[in-house]
């Protein structure tokens, strides 16, 4: 496997310096192997991981589940891409189950949001039904916990 | 009163720990990068630490059967048998214990009469001799050298051997060395011990995390089982150290002997403990490999950086400490490491404190994050200059 590849995965927050010491390699061929990673469409980008609740200029968050109609020779991906292509979308899943696409948006306010839900997204053609769900308070984004206590966990310096 | 006068000699004669004075120092220090820790840096994991307060809502708060939960004993025998290739018997061939260190102690006071002699390969971890000492036997020490990986040898054993001598303990892969033996090295121990008629105490806490070659498990030898009482826990692989959970397997007749002094002292292992060692090995497989994977790059990573300081360092064939040579900037252990902790504020521990045969040398742990190995390393690296700069 890529030996940048292992490392992200790993989930860990290394500087290119890091892992390009971690990984015994210059950070050059890790830029390298990156690179590679980005041209098989595998390793996209790099967003930061934020707690946006803690910014008075908060954003609304919400999750929507979309029934759509698949459409002969392409199911429903014409209209998902269609849907994810929205500046207020997020993320845009296929699901299994009671509903097709699970969209994440954010926007401004939860008017904003509203505004997208209902005029932009139920009337698309095709699009049978929406069913909105904000979020109301966040306890981990992206692998990180939020307003955890702090553990106790702190190990003794020296042990034998 | 001079109520030191009432204390056994025994325990007088027990040397210092080499580490605690250290430990006095360091913890007073403020930015201190630690490579001195003895336990993995990663969290039990989760699963395991909710499977605890489930089993204290399920009101599991009793004593359990001597040797521990019949559920774990199983589990502990699959395990074994899945991992090492030899069968126990979950009935009375497995005793759960406080961590090795009480199966240690206990099969060393169920075999030792005053003065009966156990050998033991040193540099080790440092609780075996005062093990010993404390079960009233002599401690017969076998030497283990840098240049052979630090790997147990039949010739040492033959030469260090003395009449009188019961077992030989022995921890592979090794704290502080990382040092592991392949299958030929322990077939000619293993035949040592048959010709000697020793009972061998493996001590294989550190099992999983091998990097190199499988882990072959003397046990698992032919005519070994017989005379091995094998021993494992779940504090390295499990990051499970706070739990302290272990057990040991073997033949019935010692696990028997063993029991009844555990039944005496301690009479359980926590049934918390128990349930958690349960639930580690019923679903923490994954866990395991995924630590694994991580203290293989940071070994790979620290033993550059230490050879490219100018520390020579072999790859620790398992556990996760390096130990690294200072006699190229010529000074020893512990002035090294005190000077190292004054001077650049990375702690490590000083190999005397491991026995005689670790003078020379220091441990540096790498269960510990990648950032902290970077930046430990680029201290070390800037103190054997300086150290070298001063010698010219």
């Amino acid at each position: 496997m890529n030996p940048v590849l292992k490392l992200l995965i790993e989930g860990g927050h290394l500087t290119l310096a890091q892992m390009a010491q971690v990984a015994g390699l210059s950070e050059a061929e890790i830029n390298q192997h990156l690179e590679e990673l980005r041209k098989e469409k595998i390793f996209l980008g790099w967003r930061p991981v934020l707690d946006l609740s803690r910014e008075s200029a908060a954003a609304v968050r919400a999750v929507i589940e979309v029934k759509i109609t698949p459409e002969r020779g392409g199911g429903f991906n014409r209209l998902a891409d269609r849907i994810s292509r929205f500046d207020e979308v997020e993320s845009c899943y296929l699901m299994s189950g009671g509903y097709d696409l699970l969209i994440f948006v954010m926007g401004p306010s939860l008017q904003k949001v509203a505004a997208f839900v209902s005029e932009k997204l139920s009337t698309i053609e095709g699009v049978l039904s929406t069913s909105t769900h904000f979020m109301l308070r966040s306890y981990k984004e992206g692998a990180f916990l939020i307003d955890a206590p702090a553990g106790a966990s702190a190990r003794l310096k020296v042990t034998p | 009163m001079d109520t030191k006068r009432f204390i056994a000699r025994q325990v007088v004669d027990l040397p210092k720990s080499g580490i605690r004075d250290f430990f006095e120092i360091v913890s007073k220090m403020k930015d201190v990068i630690s490579l001195g820790i003895g336990e993995p840096d990663f969290d039990t994991p989760w699963h395991i630490r909710e499977a605890v307060i489930y089993a204290v809502e399920k009101g599991k708060t009793h004593y359990t059967s001597n040797l521990g939960l019949i559920e774990l004993r199983r589990a502990i025998c699959d395990y074994v048998a899945a991992h090492y290739g030899i069968g126990y018997g979950p009935e009375d061939e497995v005793i759960v214990t406080v961590g090795v260190s009480e199966s240690i102690d206990l099969i060393l006071r169920a075999l030792i009469n005053p003065g009966d002699k156990v050998l033991y390969h040193q540099p080790c971890y440092v609780s075996y001799h005062p093990s010993v000492a404390l079960a009233h036997g002599v401690g017969l020490p076998v030497t283990t050298r840098a240049d052979d990986g630090f790997a147990l040898n039949a010739e040492d054993l033959e030469r260090a051997w003395q009449p009188g001598c019961k077992a030989l303990l022995m921890n592979l892969p090794c704290n502080p060395t990382g040092g592991t033996c392949d299958r030929a090295r322990l077939e000619k121990i293993a035949r040592f011990a048959v010709e000697k008629d020793l009972i061998v105490i493996s001590d294989e806490i550190y099992s999983e995390l091998v990097y190199d070659n499988a882990h072959v498990s003397i046990a698992s030898l032919p005519g070994m089982r017989e005379r091995t009482i094998f021993l494992h826990g779940f504090s390295k692989a499990f990051a499970m150290t706070g739990f302290r959970i272990g057990y040991a397997c073997g033949p019935a007749d010692l696990i028997e002997a063993m029991m009844k002094v555990h039944q005496y002292s301690m009479l359980c292992a926590p049934i918390l403990s128990q349930e958690a060692a349960l639930e580690a090995l019923r679903r923490g497989e994954d866990d395991v490999k995924q630590m694994r994977d991580q203290y293989l790059r940071r070994r790979d990573l620290i033993v550059r950086r230490l050879n490219q300081a100018g520390l020579k360092c072999a790859a620790p064939g398992g556990a996760f400490y390096a130990f690294p040579s200072v006699a190229a900037t010529g000074l020893g252990d512990r002035d090294f490491a005190y000077g190292l902790l004054e001077a650049e504020r990375v702690a490590v521990v000083p190999g005397g404190a491991f026995g005689p045969d670790g003078r020379g040398f220091i441990r540096a742990s790498f269960a510990t994050g990648y950032d902290q190995i970077i930046e430990a390393c680029e201290r070390i690296d800037r103190y054997v200059q300086q150290l070298a700069g001063r010698r010219t």
